[in-house]
């Protein structure tokens, strides 16, 4: 045939309209482009003048369409009509599930308040639903954050004001050196990509630290395949070397950190505190004229060698304690499977990259001293870490122990470095402490989560007792600053401390895997006591997907898609700044629901007017707010201060000014979000720069200046440790007092992972990771997302591989200490080689999701959440001991060990469990 | 069986650089959400929601693990899609004369109303890179987004595949490959930029940008100890740091 070519259109129409709004598919929170035909959304695409994404977009995002036709959305309230876990349900009216709903919860406000739990979920408006749960007056109100990453934000914030992910974020545009700890494909998503890609094009190293190499591991040019829960070993070996070497930025310490305060070593209550005025200010050596003055007086030179009455600094216990053999590279290779000369070729690339390149800016800038600096010095050593660190029970410390190091290198807040996003940084002193005063028929007496400074802070009962269902801010785990979400099921149901009455949960798919130990939390949820009722008696459950949790509620409360709500990403709360400015978002109905299903907070206002709690309704009674998007414009959390930053008062303050009933309009017209820039001479080392200090108060992040030092030392450590020794009024039970005096070390330290005893004659790792194409999305049965990874095999390093004569096409039998799984197997070289892992969250019970039975991810797919328990293995004292770090009560899954064996073929993935019902139709076949 | 045009002076293609590329997917469903709604028929979905769900992608990533023979086991990302051949085997084996690389810049295109779905195309490409969409019957492949590439009703910077504005990683580019002045091809030729399977004599227009070499620095030796701790002690130690401030 002659060569012939048709006529093309290469300029078709787009679409008849695009609307901005704010991504829901994880919790990075990308703007979006939502391109509409007809009414309907047809393509999805970034936003490029967004500061989270600047037109990028993955593949969740990518995918959005298929989330918001996903078969799988609930269609109106439900009604439980058969027994809990029966998936029988009738539809019923909106005003029939509020009645309930009010029905239930008015008697408890007006008796008992704290008998209503309220848990969120992947919840993105925790400083409302906060607010209401304080109104309603219930001290059981946390989010997700305990089963997360709660160690890694604690750690972050007591030792400087900030952590990875939402706190701060990595200079992207000047580090030579980027180190990734244990950080899967995940939080977060899409700038982290972003600035890989910029590394990558400028020519930087990257090298990843992680038992598995994938994704972001993949491309590192160099990785370490650590042995899981030995990443603090492995910093503090680096810290050996970089002390003993002497490339530590001693100016850098000496200005801006606790390294020069004296440490007390009188014996007495005061003991192993830092020196104060009379004042309270810290102390520190003037080295101009040797005497002790305030840190923060004009001209001061800190000393950091300095004695004084028998106190010598912080500097000088951490060196002594770092410089010791312990830490030696040699000491610690095995455990931490790196080898030594691995470990001092590791310590010897930060060391160059920060001291032999350093970054320097041509900027002047003032400190909190008055002291002008010509310059901006940076080291550009940039970090980040996540789960990985997090999730094991000496996570805290580990995290204490990474930003240790990079803050003796000097690189936090430095061009190069880790910078922190607005409102970060933000000291511990600046957070709220937490709250548990309940009475009833009155709110509670303040915030329920923040941040302890000692054991006066505990979340106890007058006699001794936990205030809270989740036992948060007790001596099991006193700096559990984000609540212990995984606990509340077994304690609600074991009655330990008390019973509750009624279950609120949002966003949280407890019933499957956002719970360790999953077939004991079904059977928790369904138990009845000897007369015949529901040990946790009452269970309200939103979402808008027919997810496992759904079978288990008494009554569903539907929420929307994304694309059919009303959000704000508040500077109140979770925020999407950068580090060169403060910004926030709303989501707003692009398209409208065709069901009848509600935004989940617009359903929290109404219920809030119903009830008349405090915050909702004015002196008279009268509700304040319509629904959500009128509580976004007109709340006010402090006067002139809101949910929204953008467009307040007339339309032209930022920050401060009255509610604007145009604000929603402006965001839109905006493209969904507000943005406002920090000045060049702010930009960097804003814990101490009055002109970031001065910018943060005029937006109405804090209302006076707040400088800081960071707490190498840990002050609020030290006092539970100074209560475990005896002093004080409020002590740890007997059987505590050693773990808290041992864990509670105001230095970073490294401590066997409790799974490593609890699971002594169980030799392997196990660990889980989200695929890049799946973190945190809620909703893994998008139709092509599914195609993408719609079962997770188990994968098996080549040692193990070639131990029990694996092939492909096997099948493996996993036992823990608390459970069993039979699985099919992969094999894997880039793996640490005593470790397997497969992805989170894959593996989804037949009948949910609106999936067919037969789907994959029910027959080959599988949750490691059988093997891993919420309690540790019983010690024969009859005391329950959670399966968590002791200080944060972080859920510790990555402590798992296992031993594996071949198994014949089963006919499906173990344990299968029956179909439940699907409260929504069966889907269509094929698409379009 | 269908005539190849005289080779174009413009050709147009994409880059992909497997150094950066972290395998994320994102250039797959962009690619999916624009050409479902774009160019030609709907790309379908099979079983969607049921066991073994297939549809048709006009991009796929693949994994694939390297062991060299030192060091560390390493994970390279494969991003698979059309190559725009100048010999493109695919269009020299239609019999319809559906199949065709476009005379003014190279892209290959099927012509959706003349392809009867005999499958031909795909058989002859070496590279996997065609999908019989299962609802339509007609050949699916990467059209280049050439519709969005000229399109008027797009802003400039818009005018550029879905895949390549998506991609988080900046791991795609896309450009005339037959400048040898162009961003892409100075990128190809810093970099190293190979095509695939040359045996063939496909004349792909796409090139990949290999990994860098990985592994541990070139040894340094910046961790000199300042003084042997354990014979100096503590406070010589100290003494010798406390100088350098």
């Amino acid at each position: 045939m002659t060569y012939q070519q048709p006529k093309l259109d290469t300029s078709p129409k787009i679409s008849d309209e695009v609307r901005k709004t704010t991504c829901y598919m994880c919790a990075c929170r990308c703007g979006i482009n939502v391109h509409l035909k007809s009414g309907k959304v047809s393509y999805i695409e970034g936003n490029r003048d967004h500061p989270v994404n600047k037109g990028v977009l993955c593949a969740k995002g990518s995918s959005g369409i298929m989330q918001v036709t996903a078969p799988s959305r609930l269609r109106a309230p439900l009604r439980r009509v058969g027994p809990r876990g029966s998936g029988a349900f009738e539809e019923i009216s909106w005003e029939e599930a509020f009645q309930t709903a009010v029905a239930w919860l008015k008697p408890l406000r007006e008796t008992a308040p704290e008998k209503l739990a309220f848990f969120t979920g992947r919840d993105q408006s925790q400083s409302f639903t906060s607010f209401w749960a304080q109104g309603f007056g219930t001290p059981n109100y946390a989010a997700h954050g305990g089963f997360c990453s709660v160690n890694m934000a604690a750690g972050g914030i007591y030792t400087m004001g900030g952590a990875f992910w939402e706190f701060g974020q990595p200079d992207w545009d000047r580090a030579k050196l980027f180190i990734l700890f244990g950080v899967a494909e995940d939080h977060d998503s899409n700038p982290i990509k972003i600035g890989i890609g910029k590394l990558k094009a400028r020519g930087s190293r990257v090298i990843g630290v992680n038992p598995i190499r994938t994704g972001y591991n993949g491309v590192a040019d160099d990785w370490y395949g650590i042995t899981p829960g030995t990443d603090g070993l492995l910093i503090l070996s680096l810290i050996h070397e970089l002390l003993k070497a002497g490339k530590i930025d001693l100016d850098y310490l000496a200005r801006f950190t606790n390294a020069p305060c004296l440490v007390d070593e009188t014996a007495g209550p005061g003991r192993g505190l830092l020196l104060r005025d009379k004042d309270g200010k810290h102390l520190v050596i003037d080295k101009t004229t040797g005497k002790p003055a305030v840190f923060d007086k004009k001209g001061v030179q800190p000393d950091l060698g300095a004695t004084h009455k028998g106190a010598r600094t912080v500097f000088q216990h951490l060196a002594e304690r770092y410089l010791s053999d312990d830490y030696a590279p040699e000491a610690v290779a095995e455990r931490t499977g790196i080898p030594a000369a691995r470990i001092k070729g590791l310590a010897a690339e930060i060391a160059r990259a920060a001291f032999d390149e350093p970054v320097v800016l041509d900027q002047e800038w003032t400190d909190f001293r008055g002291d002008t600096h010509s310059q901006m010095v940076g080291r550009p050593v940039a970090f980040h870490s996540m789960r990985g660190v997090s999730a094991h029970s000496n996570g805290f410390q580990t995290c204490r122990a990474l930003h240790l190091l990079q803050i003796l290198i000097g690189s936090v807040e430095t061009p190069g470095g880790f910078r922190f996003k607005p409102p970060y940084p933000k000291p511990v002193e600046a957070h709220p402490k937490p709250h548990c005063g309940f009475n009833p028929g009155t709110p509670l007496n303040g915030p329920h989560l923040g941040f302890v400074h000692g054991p006066d802070d505990l979340a106890l009962n007058p006699d001794g007792s936990p205030a809270r269902i989740d036992k948060a801010f007790t001596w099991e785990n006193p700096m559990s600053a984000h609540g212990l979400m995984h606990m509340v099921i077994p304690n609600a149901h074991a009655g330990d401390p008390y019973r509750i009455d009624t279950m609120l949960l949002y966003m949280a798919n407890m019933s499957w895997n956002s719970s360790m130990n999953t077939r004991s939390v079904m059977e928790m949820l369904t138990d009845k006591d000897a007369d015949g009722d529901y040990k946790i008696p009452r269970i309200i459950y939103s979402d808008a997907y027919a997810s496992e949790m759904v079978a288990y509620a008494d009554l569903i409360l539907p929420d929307t898609t994304y694309l059919e709500r009303h959000d704000c990403i508040s500077l109140l709360d979770r925020p999407i700044c950068e580090a060169e400015a403060a910004a926030d978002a709303i989501r707003w109905p692009v398209i409208e629901p065709d069901r009848e299903v509600r935004g989940f907070q617009s359903v929290l206002v109404e219920l809030g007017n119903r009830l008349k709690l405090p915050g909702f309704v004015d002196a008279e009674g009268k509700a304040k707010y319509r629904d959500y998007a009128d509580y976004m414009v007109n709340h006010e959390r402090r006067p002139g201060v809101g949910p929204l930053m953008g467009w307040r008062g007339n339309g032209d303050q930022t920050g401060r000014g009255a509610p604007n009933p145009d604000q929603l309009q402006r965001y839109i017209d905006n493209g969904g979000f507000a943005i406002a820039h920090i000045p060049d001479e702010a930009q960097f080392f804003k814990p101490w720069n009055a002109a970031y200090q001065d910018w943060a108060v005029e937006l109405g992040l804090y209302d006076k200046p707040q400088p800081y030092l960071f707490s190498i030392y840990s002050e609020p450590m030290q006092r539970f440790r100074l209560a475990a020794e005896g002093h004080g009024t409020r002590q740890p039970p007997e059987h505590l007092r050693e773990r808290v005096r041992a864990t509670m070390d105001p230095l970073p330290i490294w401590y066997e992972p409790f799974g490593d005893s609890a699971g002594a004659d169980y030799p392997v790792h196990a660990l889980t990771q989200r695929p890049m194409a799946m973190y945190h999305s809620w909703g893994s049965q998008n139709a092509w997302l599914r195609q993408i990874h719609g079962h997770n095999p188990l994968y098996v390093p080549t040692k193990i591989w070639e131990e029990h004569r694996f092939q492909d096409g096997d099948w493996a039998r996993v036992t823990s200490p608390s459970g069993e799984i039979t699985v099919p197997v992969a094999h894997m070289a880039a793996l640490n080689e005593n470790t397997i892992w497969t992805w989170n969250a894959i593996g989804k019970r037949k009948g949910a999701w609106a999936l067919d039975p037969d789907a994959p991810e029910s027959t080959k797919g599988f949750l490691l959440n059988h093997l891993i328990h919420e309690l540790l293995p019983e010690k024969g004292d009859g005391m329950r001991w959670s399966n968590s770090d002791p200080i944060t009560g972080q859920a510790a899954w990555f402590d798992l060990r296992v031993r594996i064996k071949k198994a014949d073929p089963p006919e499906e993935a173990q344990p299968a469990f029956p179909p439940i019902p699907s409260p929504v139709p069966a889907a269509r076949r094929n698409r379009p | 069986m269908t005539a190849l045009p005289p080779p174009s002076a413009k050709k147009l293609g994409l880059v992909i650089d497997l150094d950066t590329c972290v395998g994320c997917h994102a250039c797959v469903t962009a690619c999916k959400g624009w050409n479902d709604q774009g160019y030609g028929v709907p790309l379908s979905d099979q079983n969607a929601y049921g066991s073994e769900p297939s549809g048709t992608f006009l991009n796929r990533v693949h994994s694939y693990e390297v062991q060299p023979d030192q060091g560390t086991a390493q994970v390279i990302n494969f991003p698979r899609s059309c190559l725009h051949c100048e010999n493109a085997p695919c269009v020299t084996v239609c019999p319809t004369g559906a199949s065709y690389k476009r005379a003014e810049d190279g892209i290959v295109l099927v012509n959706e109303d003349a392809c009867i779905g005999c499958g031909l195309c795909a058989w002859a490409c070496p590279y996997g890179a065609r999908e019989l969409d299962q609802a339509a019957g007609v050949m699916k492949k990467c059209t280049l987004c050439v519709d969005r590439i000229y399109n008027e009703n797009l802003p400039e910077e818009d005018r550029q595949p879905a895949c390549v504005r998506t991609c988080p990683a900046g791991a795609r580019h896309f450009g005339d490959l037959g400048d040898p002045d162009s961003d892409v091809s100075k990128l190809v030729a810093d970099r190293g930029g190979y095509e695939l399977m040359p045996e063939m004599d496909t004349k792909p227009v796409n090139r990949y940008l290999p990994p860098r070499p990985k592994g541990p620095e070139q040894e340094v030796d910046i961790l000199a100890p300042l003084l042997d701790v354990k014979t100096t002690g503590f406070a010589g130690w100290l003494d010798r740091i406390l100088e350098k401030i």
